[in-house]
């Protein structure tokens, strides 16, 4: 075939009939419609431009099959971005289908075989379905077989369907492909009737088209892909100028006319259109030379199985550099090996392996990444191959005590004191090594005095600050305010999941001479490193932030608080739940403390959506699986992510550990007040209300709201995963950041995945307020259950200093093993607090801003200092 | 009681004239009005509060869908459309009205074919050859029949077709019955769904033995050009163009700004006459329409101008004088004339496949 005439003729992909494969016959009878359906998006990447359905199988319920599958297709939007062939010999499977699709399809097929008003009636139904149509050349007297009786049937039904107002251009013939060498001589005719039989039917029958099922042709020939494909190829070749319009075909196995064996493609010719032999011998007809032919290509494969590791053999800056951009480390030390022992032949020394090969590769990478045709797993995969080539050579470096490659810069990095928090911090640090800067990695929990002194003792050129709670915005005000003292002047860098712009505007860079500059994820932080060493565009770019910021600021004053209500009209405009609806009092008061929840039930109720999202790869599970520009990196990455999860499970690398408590309270203004058995002392929860003016009828929220003043239940949790600095350990020992960060995002996943499942057991058992809940993971993700479980330091209740009080009355540091740090933050990092409340209208809210009135209520309430609550309450006003 | 024996005919015979003007919205316009519960209940005794129920008013309070209606007919509308958007069993559900269905579309009905003749009528003593239409507006419901609610089962489907079917037939035949000209299937989010409704009247044509043509308009949910199923404007046209539809269109969607390039596509490819009626505006901070007539006017005359559209309205936060403003904007306009098809093989999954000749 040539292009030419691929153009204009279509490709029906068939791999998705049972007829057709055994395949996918053998997925839907074990109901694995999953796999089923990869096998209709292989056909469509393949450039199938319709795909034929056909669940026409004894042993199936076909039209269960059929709606089950279109259904399934019809949510993939890469497959149903293509029309449907609804195929089926029988009309209800075909009608059950048509309901299900929402385009419009084909349906193959009807016919004349019960005669002419069954088909008339179901050309009538496709017409107002809204389908074109298949009409096999078929007749109360049967199939038809000769070139005749195709067009005399074809002609007929034609004629019938005009009549009946069927527009001529929705109709496709088919006239019935037929095996040939069969070696029965009445078959040597079949494939050269069909061409002039189409031939004839696209001049008598105007507007229709010609359709046919390519595999019947070879039948002859199972189990010799070679020269079924070569038929196949060869009779398209003569069909398409014939004025066939489209074939059942699997589009992957079609060979280019011109490509096959010269001496195949001429049998296949020979049989195919019944060419006389030259010189004829009268014991060797076509089909026996073919069948004779055919033996020599028996069982070979045309795919190359090599060919996936043909890079192998390419030469060793070029497999390096495949390696770095792919991410495969297996054999990086043996090609390192390599090239170093190469450069060293010829005089060379063991730093130019880093300075040549691997920087190009790392050049490279670094660009796609830039230019988004490269994502983060990816990124950190190939970081991980650098660091194993760098590894090898830093021996021979030494032993020659040559100088290191001269770095781009030096940057400092730190999640600050406090916070405990460094996945994202070290998704940068590998970015900003990938792109040849050299980083100072201090860790977390780093004090503004150890980040300046490590400053100065390297001589670096920025400072990276990083950081995930709240509190850390503090803390960066003040490593800010401690540079402008020792008189630095080196850019300050700041990113982390609380920060934003406008917090660096407002609060950081006015303590600071030097630039500040807000990084809002890892893929612009080589930018912004680059521009701030670059001689010529330094300048401009810092001023250019600098005036950003400069407006953030003067937008900011004009605002000031002027949307905000009096902390008395807030609270006059308080929620008014229904507290009739409050939750009847708990089953099972009281402490209950889980040593070892099992991490195969957690695994269940992981979210999946955060995990890619601490990756950069933004899109909601499951969806982001298939999206067209990061699918194919987020299944990579979930493979990856699953397989460790299944050694993390199997090889019980973790613990989750756990406890909760139900308390009676009662509501005391924005308090609510917790009654301890057996305490004099009660506990005092302060909560905050929202200040801003609402519109319309909408309440200012606060958490108490939910509670009755004439008393009520209130409970609380911290639950946190234990065990990752063993494994953690190992990976850095073993240069395998990409394994570290993923066991870390996945820790995260599971301290999460644990609140849900013992939220949800709350609920349904020691609670018990909710007994028959019955929800799928995605509606918990979804918080479609009743209650809440605000946690301290989020929207809700912003202030982290209640964790303390959460803590005492879980006895946390016993019961879950769980460390606060001065500021707040939860030790092991992977870990959540909060409380639970169980009333119907609960909700999640924003506090958003409150005023300097609640500020001083506040402190008052909670028996702090002004300026204590202010630094605790900072992120609110 | 139409005062046309053949409503397609002659609505295609006025659009060859003039840019013809399509009503506005009713929800915010019955808002506005501040009804109380009483108001909306009315005598019926229905078992759920109806307050919201704004198809029901027909029943409740016919003066207030009369009032409406006839502002816009005073603003210029040809075509007007009945009060139903929501008037299916499946919708009437959430207020315990659907043994209500066949009575809220009949009166409906009947209160646009009085005042669409009447303002005929009119007309027709002061000289004027200008016929009114009548809309039955049917809504997509609130089930989709493409897309399962539950993301972990794909397959899963709250309606099937059949039902769906039965759904919009029960409403089509009562809003025939109540004198509606054609049968509006609007806002469709899911082309499955509009499928379903083509079915609908496809088997209220057999049934009654005569022509019951329909109006279609799609809305898109994305600027790409998509809506909620997924299908492009020209995937949708091929999978409803065998409805043979007196109008294709678009509404809702967003702005007439936003909407602008893919009425210009459908316009290129749909070889009967498009009506579009666009949101006034994209909604603001507060979830509230403030374009001001003259802005949407502008940009619908746009289209007018450039030969793109035979029949303009408004949808969500559109009032009567933005009709006004519209029908103001685009008199003396000459209509888009309906291009003709080449016989071409037209299929479509999500997206558009024609085969050539």
């Amino acid at each position: 075939m040539n292009q030419n005439n691929t153009a204009r003729f279509i490709n029906i992909g068939e791999r998705t009939n049972v007829t057709g494969s055994a395949r996918f016959k053998k997925l839907v009878m074990a109901d694995d419609y999953a796999a089923a359906v990869e096998v209709a998006r292989q056909q469509v990447e393949n450039g199938a431009q319709v795909i034929d359905v056909n669940m026409d199988e004894g042993l199936l319920d076909a039209e269960h099959a059929m709606t089950t599958f279109l259904k399934l297709i019809a949510a993939e939007p890469d497959i149903a971005r293509v029309p449907v062939m609804v195929d089926s010999s029988k009309w209800d499977v075909i009608e059950a289908g048509l309901k299900c699709v929402s385009g419009k399809p084909i349906v193959n097929s009807i016919s004349m075989k019960e005669g002419e008003a069954p088909f008339l009636e179901q050309a009538r139904l496709c017409m107002a379905y809204g389908a074109a149509v298949v009409v096999m050349a078929f007749d109360e007297t049967g199939q038809a077989d000769t070139k005749a009786r195709k067009i005399e049937i074809c002609k007929r039904a034609y004629d019938l369907l005009v009549a009946e107002g069927f527009p001529p251009e929705d109709i496709i013939f088919d006239p019935n492909i037929f095996a040939v060498a069969t070696g029965i001589e009445d078959h040597d005719r079949y494939g050269l009737d069909f061409l002039e039989a189409v031939r004839e039917i696209k001049a008598q029958c105007p507007h229709a088209k010609t359709s046919g099922g390519l595999s019947n042709l070879s039948f002859s020939f199972r189990g010799n892909e070679t020269v079924r494909r070569a038929m196949h190829s060869v009779f398209l070749y003569h069909a398409i100028p014939a004025g066939l319009d489209m074939a059942i075909v699997n589009a992957g196995q079609l060979d280019v006319y011109d490509t096959i064996d010269p001496e195949l493609r001429d049998a296949c010719e020979d049989v195919i259109l019944m060419r006389p032999l030259p010189g004829g011998s009268a014991h060797e007809s076509a089909t026996e030379r073919l069948i004779a032919l055919a033996e020599s290509y028996k069982g070979k494969s045309v795919a190359d199985e090599k060919a996936a590791e043909e890079w192998r053999g390419w030469e060793v800056k070029r497999r390096l550099e495949h390696a770095l951009v792919k991410g495969i480390d297996a054999h990086v030390v043996a090609d390192t090996e390599e090239a170093r022992a190469a450069l060293e032949a010829s005089g060379g020394r063991p730093i130019e392996v880093i300075e040549g090969p691997l920087m190009d590769g790392m050049n490279v990478v670094g660009d796609l990444f830039g230019s988004g045709k490269m994502f983060l797993p990816q990124v950190v995969k190939s970081a991980r191959v650098m660091k194993k080539a760098v590894a090898h050579l830093i021996p021979h470096i030494e032993d020659e005590k040559e100088e290191g490659a001269r770095a781009k810069g030096t940057i400092i990095m730190a999640t600050v004191k406090g916070d405990v928090h460094d996945i994202g911090k070290n998704i940068v640090g590998v970015v900003l090594q990938c792109n040849g800067y050299e980083v100072i990695d201090m860790g977390v929990m780093v004090p503004w005095q150890d980040i300046i002194k490590a400053a100065k003792d390297h001589d670096a050129d920025m400072i990276g600050l990083s950081g995930l709670i709240t509190p850390s915005l503090d803390e960066m005000v003040t490593v800010a305010e401690e540079m402008q003292l020792a008189g630095m002047t080196m850019p300050l860098l700041i990113g982390g999941a609380t920060t934003s712009k406008v917090h660096t505007a407002l609060r950081i860079d006015p303590k600071y001479d030097g630039p500040v500059i807000h990084v809002l994820d890892a893929s612009r932080a080589v930018g912004v490193a680059s521009k701030l060493l670059s001689d010529t565009q330094r300048d401009g770019f810092v001023t250019e932030v600098a005036d950003q910021y400069t407006a953030v600021r003067d937008a900011r004053a004009g605002k000031a608080e002027k949307q905000l209500m009096s902390l008395s009209e807030a609270r006059a405009n308080y929620y008014d739940a229904y507290l009739s609806d409050k939750p009847a009092p708990p089953l099972k008061p009281g402490i209950h403390v889980f040593d070892d929840w099992p991490l195969e039930k957690l695994r269940e109720y992981i979210d999946w959506t955060p995990f890619f999202r601490a990756w950069e790869l933004h899109g909601n599970y499951p969806a982001i699986l298939q999206d067209d520009v990061v699918g194919e990196s987020a299944r990579s990455l979930k493979a990856d992510a699953d397989a460790m999860l299944d050694q993390i499970v199997s090889e019980k690398w973790l613990t989750a550990r756990g406890v909760c408590g139900m308390w009676p309270c009662a509501r005391d203004g924005d308090d609510v007040i917790i009654h301890r058995v057996n305490r004099e002392e009660h506990v005092r929860l302060p909560f905050l209300r929202q200040q801003i003016k609402k519109s319309r009828d909408r309440a200012n929220m606060c958490l108490s709201d939910f509670i009755d003043p004439d008393g009520d239940w209130i409970g609380g949790f911290a639950v946190g995963i234990h065990g990752i600095e063993g494994h953690s350990a190992r990976f850095q020992a073993d240069k395998d950041d990409y394994s570290d960060i993923l066991l870390k995002a996945l820790a995260d996943r599971f301290a999460e995945a644990f609140a849900e499942a013992l939220h949800q057991h709350v609920r349904t058992d020691l609670w018990g307020y909710a007994p028959g809940e019955q929800l799928t993971n995605l509606a918990l993700i979804k918080e479609e259950y009743r209650g809440i479980r605000p946690a301290p330091g989020y929207p809700a209740c912003p202030d982290h200093s209640l964790k303390p009080t959460l803590f005492e009355l879980l006895d946390a540091e016993v019961n879950t093993g769980l460390n606060l740090t001065e500021n707040f933050a939860m030790y092991p990092t992977a870990a959540v607090s909060g409380f639970y409340f169980g009333h119907p209208e609960s909700q999640y809210f924003g506090v958003a801003k409150i005023g300097r009135d609640q500020l001083e209520d506040y402190a008052q309430r909670r028996g702090v200092d002004l300026a204590l609550a202010e630094r605790w309450l900072r992120p609110n006003l | 009681m139409s005062l046309c024996p053949n409503p397609r005919e002659a609505l295609r015979t006025a659009a060859k004239e003039r840019v013809l003007i399509f009503d506005g919205a009713f929800g915010t316009q019955i808002q506005d009005r501040k009804l109380t519960e009483a108001d909306y209940a009315g005598e019926l005794g229905l078992k759920a509060d109806q307050k919201g129920n704004n198809d029901i008013l027909a029943l409740t309070r016919p003066d207030v869908i009369a009032d409406i209606t006839r502002a816009y007919l005073d603003a210029g509308s040809d075509v007007i459309s009945t009060n139903t958007f929501s008037a299916n069993r499946i919708s009437q559900a959430d207020y315990a009205a659907e043994d209500q269905v066949a009575a809220i579309n009949i009166a409906s009905a009947k209160i646009a074919r009085a005042l669409a003749d009447e303002y005929a009528e009119k007309d027709a003593a002061n000289g004027l050859d200008c016929p009114r239409f009548v809309a039955g507006a049917i809504g997509p419901t609130n089930k989709t029949l493409s897309l399962s609610p539950d993301v972990e089962d794909p397959g899963f489907r709250e309606i099937s077709f059949d039902e769906l079917v039965a759904v919009y037939k029960e409403q089509a035949e009562a809003l025939i019955e109540g004198g509606a000209d054609f049968i509006l299937i609007e806002t469709v989010f899911d082309t499955l769904n509009a499928k379903a409704g083509v079915m609908a009247v496809k088997q209220l044509e057999a049934d009654l033995g005569r022509d019951v043509p329909v109006m279609i308009s799609m809305t898109l949910t994305d600027l790409s050009g998509r809506n909620l199923s997924g299908h492009t404007v020209e995937a949708f046209w091929y999978a409803v163009r065998h409805a043979n539809p007196v109008t294709i269109g678009l509404n809702c969607s967003f702005g007439a700004d936003q909407l602008r390039p893919h009425v210009q596509v459908l316009s290129g490819i749909a070889d009967t006459l498009l009506m579009a009626y666009p949101n006034a505006g994209l909604p603001n901070e507060l979830g509230e329409y403030d374009e001001m007539p003259a802005t949407t006017a502008g940009l619908v005359k746009q289209w007018a101008v450039n030969g793109q559209a035979n029949i303009l309205g408004g949808c969500c936060g559109s009032s009567p004088s933005h009709i006004k403003a519209i029908a103001d904007a685009v008199a003396g306009v000459a209509p888009r004339a309906v291009p003709s098809a080449p016989t071409e093989m037209r299929l479509a999954g999500l997206e558009p496949f024609v085969v050539a000749a």
